[in-house]
């Protein structure tokens, strides 16, 4: 006893203990992290976990309520049908792949003399899978997410490294332009590229309507990436920009040359959101061009197409098939996800918004 | 000659003139854009808002008939959807950026200690980001009911009949607590939009995230000999450091909000109908389709002004 009460005395006891306090703190701190990140992991998850299981369900699983998530008889029906009717893989055919580049039907220009020959069925073919919805989506994130780049760095630049008259308010108004709702000039939009130039003169449903936007700075959140990128550039040491000057680099020369070859991490961070953001826009797609084959367009329109064409009411058998196609949708991007993922995390935290 | 005399006119330009030439030819394809895009647009969307559009498909072009705050007044004191709709946005946002910016907040503060499989989780909590879009989104609604058992996104009806889990049942336990019903009604709503709060902070979490790792160590080190506890640290360190992302992280959450809310969605679904004036010319919607545009533009960003300058009082700046 008395030995008891001399331990408990001792400098060793409250050692001990709190050695012992520690650790169960840590170990319930630890469990309620577990708990929380597990979860919330789960909320993020558990809809494409649902999509993927119900996309291969066949009718019998999907109204048999003892099976969840793993179905009995995998099908590959719902693909099947959302394949086609979005048209995945093959487009409609020539003209709805030219049309988007050249603004007007070039099978009655050009295609007329060879029709009915081996050329017109390859340029046919051909022309099918290019005008497919996921050969077009991919190749307009593509393209738009190149053309970001290489816009947003120059204006970036600019704001980053010359001082003239009247810089930061220009700025100012770059920020302006992120936080003003594009939907606020929506409608002058739309009508001036059906009528550009005030004349009766279409870009709708062509790339260029998109181009034009792009390539001046004012596209899908083009403001927010020549901030990224002149927050980079000022980031970066000024030593090296003033060795290629004393040199003799022009400007031109040591944006090209110098400062886009250090710039990599704003450059993956801006390529990688803008083909993001390109690939899942609906607000342009469907505002300046809703009759070209986009995934996002494609896939709000699946649902009420196989409502109408097999006339079905029944929710879940639409469920069915609307998950079949937003598994298509997603599986591009998730994959290229998986193998860039850690370019996308890393890319923002480096890229310049927090310095 | 012509060359001599383009070297002198280069030579006799100061570099101060040559930095302001350069400047202005790197950020020209922008000016053109704000110019053009922007503020062109803008200005029609304003005259339009005053206006009826007439499509004349002889001509080739549209015409306007002057139709002075007939638009504005019809939207704000006539049309019974446009108001509620544009007040359920804003509210909409006054109960979601808080609990985005504190959910983000925590998780990014989670996320920034050491554990295994930390890369993996945030691989994960970036995945909505990459799956942000309307046309998915309404599909989602749908799987999370089914995933979920129903607490989020489904009436409370359902969700009873489906899991046995009674919210009004946890309401009238917090209020026989003597909690006030706003803060009850909050929790309420806050737990029903988990799954969106938690959809809608993959970035802000992520530049938290970084602006905790800007954090110097030393900062914790040092508070820490001087006897702070972990909680003092927090207050003390951890916010007034991470206090301009915020800021920075408000904004985006309020432009993002604002662009998927349903008085935007209202806005387009209106441009695409036809109205008939009294004369019996069909117009399109686009004036009214404008007015409704720019009243809700300027309403976000007078909140978005207001919220800014409320933050930036209180934004600490290290250097």
């Amino acid at each position: 006893m008395t030995a008891i009460r001399a331990w408990m005395n001792s400098p060793s006891f409250d050692n001990t203990v709190q050695k012992w306090t520690g650790k169960v703190r840590d170990f319930i701190v630890g469990i309620c992290m577990a708990i929380i990140i597990i979860g919330v992991c789960y909320i993020i998850l558990s809809p494409v976990i649902g999509i993927v299981s119900t996309a291969f369900m066949t009718v019998e699983d999907m109204m048999n309520p003892l099976i969840f998530l793993i179905p009995q008889n995998v099908t590959l029906s719902n693909l099947d049908y959302a394949v086609t009717h979005m048209q995945y893989f093959q487009g409609r055919g020539l003209d709805d792949f030219i049309i988007p580049f050249v603004g007007f039907n070039v099978t009655e220009a050009f295609m007329g003399a060879v029709y009915g020959t081996v050329v017109y069925d390859v340029a046919e073919f051909l022309s099918g899978i290019l005008s497919g919805a996921l050969f077009q989506t991919l190749s307009f994130s593509v393209f738009f997410s190149a053309m970001n780049v290489v816009i947003c760095s120059m204006v970036g630049y600019g704001f980053a490294r010359f001082k003239f008259p009247g810089s930061n308010a220009l700025f100012a108004l770059v920020i302006v332009t992120i936080v003003v709702p594009v939907h606020s000039y929506m409608v002058p939009m739309f009508l001036n590229f059906r009528y550009f130039l005030g004349m009766d003169w279409n870009l709708l449903n062509t790339w260029w309507s998109m181009a034009l936007l792009t390539a001046t700075g004012v596209g899908l959140r083009s403001g927010l990436y020549i901030y990224i990128f002149r927050q980079f550039f000022r980031g970066l040491p000024k030593e090296i920009e003033e060795a290629a000057f004393i040199d003799g680099a022009g400007p031109l020369y040591t944006y090209t040359k110098v400062m886009m070859p250090n710039a990599i991490p704003a450059i993956v961070t801006v390529l990688l959101f803008s083909f993001v953001w390109h690939y899942n826009d609906t607000f342009y797609t469907s505002l300046l061009m809703t009759d070209s084959n986009f995934l996002s367009v494609r896939l709000m329109a699946l649902g009420p197409t196989f409502q109408t064409v097999e006339a079905i009411w029944d929710l879940s058998l639409i469920q069915m098939v609307v998950f079949g196609g937003v598994l298509l949708v997603i599986a591009p991007i998730l994959i290229i996800y998986l193998f860039l993922q850690r370019y996308f995390v890393e890319g923002l935290e480096r890229s310049g918004i927090v310095g | 000659m012509q060359a001599k005399t383009m070297g002198q006119r280069r030579k006799g330009l100061s570099l101060r003139g040559r930095e302001v030439f350069s400047g202005f030819l790197f950020i020209s394809p922008w000016i053109i854009g704000i110019l053009l895009f922007f503020f062109l647009n803008l200005g029609q969307s304003l005259i339009f808002s005053f206006n009826h559009i007439i499509i004349d498909p002889d001509v080739g072009g549209f015409s306007l008939r002057w139709a002075g705050l007939s638009h504005y007044q019809h939207i704000l004191f006539v049309d019974g959807s446009f108001n509620r709709e544009l007040a359920e946005s804003i509210f909409d946002m006054v109960i979601n950026v808080p609990l985005i910016i504190f959910f983000s907040l925590f998780m990014a503060i989670l996320l920034n200690r050491a554990f295994l499989g930390r890369g993996l989780v945030r691989a994960i909590f970036f995945l909505p980001v990459i799956m942000a879009t309307s046309a998915i989104e309404g599909s989602l609604e749908l799987i999370m009911g089914m995933m979920m058992g129903g607490v989020t996104s489904v009436p409370p009806e359902i969700m009873r009949a489906e899991t046995g889990f009674d919210a009004t049942s946890i309401a009238f336990m917090l209020s026989e607590f003597g909690m006030p019903s706003q803060v009850i009604d909050y929790i309420i709503e806050a737990i029903a939009m988990l799954h969106d709060v938690i959809r809608a902070s993959g970035v802000q979490i992520l530049i938290f995230l970084a602006a905790l790792q800007a954090i110097p160590p030393s900062m914790y080190e040092v508070a820490q000999i001087e006897g702070a506890t972990g909680y003092e640290a927090f207050w003390k360190i951890t916010i007034p450091m991470v206090s301009p992302l915020i800021l920075t992280n408000v904004i985006y959450t309020i432009v993002d909000t604002f662009v998927r809310s349903e008085v935007i969605e209202s806005t387009r679904a209106m441009m695409f109908t036809t109205t008939t004036l009294y004369d019996g010319t069909s117009v399109m919607a686009f004036g009214q389709s404008s007015a409704m545009a720019l009243v809700s533009s300027i309403v976000a960003c007078i909140v978005l002004l207001f919220v800014g300058w409320l933050i930036s009082k209180y934004v600490f700046y290290y250097n």
